[in-house]
């Protein structure tokens, strides 16, 4: 039973890294092509510049391979790709790798912050309105995250930024660091620096998941709670407190670790329109300057990222599903 | 049996009721009108001695679940009072009414949803001894294994999920999570009729087993007088929410009072050949409980021959006809010495 469980579990997870391998490398295709496609090239759109000539243009092309035909380009990419060869981004003059290496850490930063927060969050807020249904604090609670849930992102950001950092001076406008004074301050005042330019974008993120995560929440456990096995949590002698915690939110997890699972995938792709808005130098923010520069290495590596985490993510979530219910071990 | 009834009595329940409000349409809470209740629990009243078994019977529906709920405080009564042990069980709260419940215990008539699905069974019977304070670490793991093993279960099987288990076994599971809080009093809802009849003795005899050793009091309660026929020193018939008959088992077996009890009774195959009464088939359907008949709440399915409009008036109470044997029927007299 316990080995038949565990060997099922290896080979799902084999099993769904094959899919998760093809599904990027269809993805990359799709982007591949759309992106060489479309209207305008690197050299086009970045370097609108009267001095630049057409022939030279054309010389920089033939240098980067653009001017072959569209087959021998990919085959050539995915060549480069499967050899950890992301290629050089033509924005930022330097290797897509090194761009990405930058974005990365401060992406997990504040996605990772914000996701924490914001689940910690929803599902404290979903078990306080859960305990007492129809009260007031549960109908306000529930404005609350309806009022968040239905916010546009980049309308949220840029309220938070009027609100907070324009007509209430209490955080930076925007940056994940002084740009200044930064490098000039010590130890402590620079972790200060760094919570005081991260708080703001990511209470606004947390804002954002946290509603949905409280919404979906509350309806689970109000869908556990009439369970005949709460009737037994509570006869046994329990308080509600621990009826709540222990029986009923462990049964009421699922929707939660699903929202979880489709929210992994921002800690490494950034949650693109708040980090534009706050000028967050994360993942979300190089792939968005990458689109309006055509740079097509910086997009199409973006966009591997984001399919590898999305595949991944949903993987994850299953295998926190039998983490989570028993019943869905060995199957 | 006798000298059971001479004890004091565990248990005392008195007038309890419970009411359900009835979810109304939008044009009846738009003008205020009263809200309407079903009347699941009507006047209730009896008392169970330490030691003794009351088995509660009745068909589906006539309130016998929200009964025993209502007096574990699983669910607020309306009206009426519960006590146990000389304590009033209606007006405990917070740590004295979980204190309270470690004596008062329940067998559920379910055994695939009362049971946590995300637990292990031996971690569902170990958190109450926990709660508690009756055990800890090695010494309640002992006393699982111990529990398991007097349900008649494999202690092996306390790290298993309720999902991989049966129904009968699940059953046991539940009294051994009832046992883990040595409560005095076990209020076991149904406990065997989703079981096969097989397994439906098994547990019952484990049941009598338990109360032997362990000097517990039950509140059985059962859809068909057979089952409580093994196990009940003295039987209540449940109608639309009111006790109509009570008596002991024997008494209420051997002479039926009221023409519900005696329908009741038709039904039950008996052993002996040649002792099969003539089957009474109740007519038509017991009235809804949300708009209780006026009068006697068997009226409209009673065949006594003195049957009149009298009935339709006077609610009647239940009397003592004949010695401990209780009735609510106004056509029976009383013979009493
Ligand atoms: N939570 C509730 N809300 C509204 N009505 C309820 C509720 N629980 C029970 N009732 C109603 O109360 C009445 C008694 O139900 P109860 O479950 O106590 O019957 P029962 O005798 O246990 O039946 P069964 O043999 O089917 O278990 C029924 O009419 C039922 O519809
Ligand atoms: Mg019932």
């Amino acid at each position: 039973m316990e080995l038949a469980g565990r060997r099922s579990v290896v080979g799902t997870v084999v099993s769904r890294l094959l899919q998760a391998i093809i599904v990027v490398a269809i993805v990359t295709t799709i982007v591949f092509v759309l992106i060489h496609i479309a209207p305008g090239d690197p050299f086009t759109s970045a370097m609108d510049n009267p001095n630049v000539t057409e022939a030279m243009r054309a010389r920089w092309r033939a240098m980067y391979g653009l001017d072959q035909p569209l087959l021998e380009q990919y085959v050539r990419y995915l060549s480069n790709v499967a050899r950890g060869n992301f290629g050089w981004s033509f924005s930022m003059h330097r290797p897509v790798i090194d761009v990405l290496k930058d974005a990365l850490p401060n992406t997990l930063l504040l996605a990772g912050t914000a996701l924490v927060l914001g689940f910690a969050g929803g599902i404290g807020l979903a078990v306080i309105q859960a305990t007492r249904p129809g009260s007031r604090t549960d109908r306000t609670l529930g404005a609350g995250s309806m009022f968040f849930y239905a916010m546009p992102d980049f309308w949220l950001a840029l309220m938070m930024m009027l609100i907070f950092a324009y007509w209430l001076p209490w955080f930076p406008v925007a940056g994940a660091v002084d740009p200044v004074m930064h490098e000039y301050m010590g130890p402590l005042a620079a972790l200060a620096d760094r919570l005081k330019h991260l708080a703001l974008p990511a209470i606004t993120l947390a804002l954002l998941s946290g509603a949905a995560v409280a919404r979906y929440q509350r309806a689970e456990l109000l869908r556990v709670l009439p369970d005949d096995f709460v009737r037994t949590a509570r006869a046994k002698g329990l308080s509600e407190r621990r009826v709540m915690w222990v029986h009923v939110l462990r049964n009421a997890l699922i929707p939660t670790i699903s929202l979880l699972g489709l929210s992994l995938p921002v800690l490494f792709t950034g949650a693109v329109f708040i980090e534009r808005v706050f000028a967050w130098p994360g993942m979300g923010w190089v792939i968005l300057n990458g689109v309006a520069t055509r740079d097509y290495p910086l997009v199409t590596a973006g966009v591997i990222v984001a399919a590898a985490t999305v595949t991944l993510g949903s993987l994850g979530a299953d295998l926190l599903y039998s983490v989570a219910d028993p019943r869905i071990r060995g199957r | 049996m006798t000298s059971a009834r001479t004890n004091p009595a565990l248990l005392q329940v008195t007038r309890l009721r419970k009411d359900f409000p009835v979810r109304q349409g939008l044009q009846h809470s738009l003008f205020g009108r009263n809200a309407a209740a079903i009347r699941a629990v009507n006047d209730v009243s009896f008392d169970i001695a330490r030691g003794e078994t009351l088995g509660v019977v009745g068909e589906s529906g006539c309130g016998k679940t929200t009964m025993g709920r209502a007096i574990l405080r699983l669910i607020e009564p309306t009206s009426g009072s519960v006590v146990f042990d000389g304590i009033d069980v209606a007006t405990l709260h917070g740590a004295a009414l979980r204190s309270m419940r470690r004596k008062m215990q329940v067998v559920f008539q379910d055994p695939f949803s009362s049971l946590n699905p995300r637990m292990t069974v031996g971690a569902a019977v170990r958190e109450g001894m926990l709660i508690h304070h009756l055990a800890e670490g090695r010494a309640a793991d002992h006393r699982v294994k111990t529990l398991f093993e007097e349900v008649g279960l494999n202690p092996d099987y306390a790290s298993r999920y309720p999902h991989e288990f049966s129904g009968g076994q699940r059953q046991r599971i539940g009294v051994a999570r009832a046992l883990s809080v040595e409560p005095e009093m076990i209020v076991c809802d149904e406990p065997v009729s989703a079981l096969d009849v097989s397994v439906q003795a098994q547990v019952i005899n484990l049941m009598q087993d338990l109360q032997r050793d362990r000097g517990l009091t039950y509140l059985f309660i059962a859809h068909d007088l057979s089952v409580v026929r093994h196990i009940a020193d003295r039987v209540a018939v449940m109608y639309l929410g009111r006790i109509v008959e009570t008596a002991s088992a024997d008494d209420l077996y051997s002479n039926p009072t009221m023409p519900y009890t005696q329908a009741l009774l038709s039904a039950v195959p008996r052993p002996e050949p040649g002792r099969q009464t003539a089957r009474i088939v109740l007519q038509g359907e017991p009235p809804s409980p949300a708009n209780p008949p006026p009068g006697c709440v068997f009226y409209s399915r009673c065949q006594h021959p003195l049957k009149d409009d009298d009935c339709t008036r006077v609610v009647p109470p239940l009397e003592e006809k004949t010695p401990a044997h209780f009735a609510a029927c106004i056509k029976q007299p009383s013979q009493l010495p």
